[in-house]
């Protein structure tokens, strides 16, 4: 299993009103990153998953020296797991939140840990919610709805 | 020859075993939930991925511990590895030691480890050894032309 490249996505749909929800994923997990995106793409979304925060940065245009030009890239929602090398998954919350053209889109974050202050500091830097780990399936259903309101009530971003 | 009933009996008898044994827990059931028509082989291939990746975190813990100079946080951070992809396969009892595990990095205490690992190591071969035997049983009724009863 190739673990060179720094994200994978799956096969895209062509635009059509009933677009995918766009799931991306970050955690530095090889199994973790797996089994969220069979979660998501059970649930019927895109999901690109990237293997830290750096990357994730990257691929939404955020990076130090980056300009921000994606011009097709839709991304509904941002799962990150919360302990990474580097930079954590409340770091990674605090980037998104801070740049103009990425703070709409909902951030969930996720831990192995159940603790208290933690989950606060997340929810206070603006995540849309805390899950723990592992996730299983109701979590990704109850996310995909999450994601379908946001779409419908013309929340996310789209560039 | 066993007959497809016999033979899916023997599956779900030794599943449930495993779960009873504490090798498995309900995370494995939702890895089993995932897994359809267009994905038949998803367990597997998580699952090796787990071999994989475990085996190569314990080479990597036997190193750090053998070190004239101790780096806890290293231990710490490859232990976290660990616990968190059983975790996410549902190979409860290498999770657990695990837990264990991190507590005794974070007092420094190479004697715990160093039993944790031992310990780790047992419960990684145990529960590889199960799962390898549950794949072959699954390949053993597929074969028969009977279908795989999950999720149970």
């Amino acid at each position: 299993m190739a673990n060179t490249s720094s994200f994978s996505s799956s096969p895209s749909t062509k635009f059509s009103f009933d677009e995918k929800p766009h799931v991306l994923a970050v955690d530095d997990n090889l199994i973790d990153r797996k089994v969220i995106e069979r979660l998501f793409i059970n649930s019927t979304c895109k999901v690109t998953t990237a293997e830290n925060g750096k990357r994730a940065l990257e691929y939404l245009g955020l990076a130090d020296g980056q300009h921000p030009n994606h011009n097709d890239l839709k991304v509904n929602l941002i799962i990150t797991d919360y302990s990474m090398p580097g930079m954590t998954g409340y770091e990674l919350l605090k980037r998104i939140k801070e740049s103009p053209t990425m703070k709409e889109i909902p951030v969930v974050v996720v831990s192995s840990e159940n603790i208290p202050t933690r989950i606060n500091q997340c929810m206070q830097g603006g995540a849309q919610e805390f899950l723990l780990k592992p996730l299983q399936l109701s979590d990704a259903t109850k996310l995909r709805c999450h994601i379908k309101k946001a779409i419908t009530r013309g929340v996310c971003r789209r560039r | 020859m066993d007959s497809v009933v016999q033979l899916q009996r023997q599956l779900v008898d030794y599943t449930v075993q495993l779960f009873n044994e504490g090798f498995l827990d309900d995370q494995f059931n939702q890895l089993q939930q995932l897994q359809d028509e267009s994905n038949p082989d998803f367990v597997v291939e998580v699952v090796t991925l787990f071999f994989e990746d475990s085996e190569r975190l314990l080479d990597e813990l036997a190193k750090a511990l053998e070190q004239q100079s101790v780096d806890y946080t290293k231990i710490d951070a490859h232990v976290h590895q660990l616990k968190g992809s059983s975790s996410s396969i549902g190979a409860q009892r290498v999770q657990k030691v695990c837990i264990g595990f991190r507590n005794f990095c974070e007092e420094r205490n190479i004697e715990g480890c160093q039993k944790c690992l031992h310990q780790v190591k047992r419960e990684y071969s145990l529960v590889k050894t199960k799962l390898e035997t549950l794949f072959k049983l699954e390949r053993k009724v597929l074969a028969a032309g009977g279908s795989i009863p999950w999720p149970m």
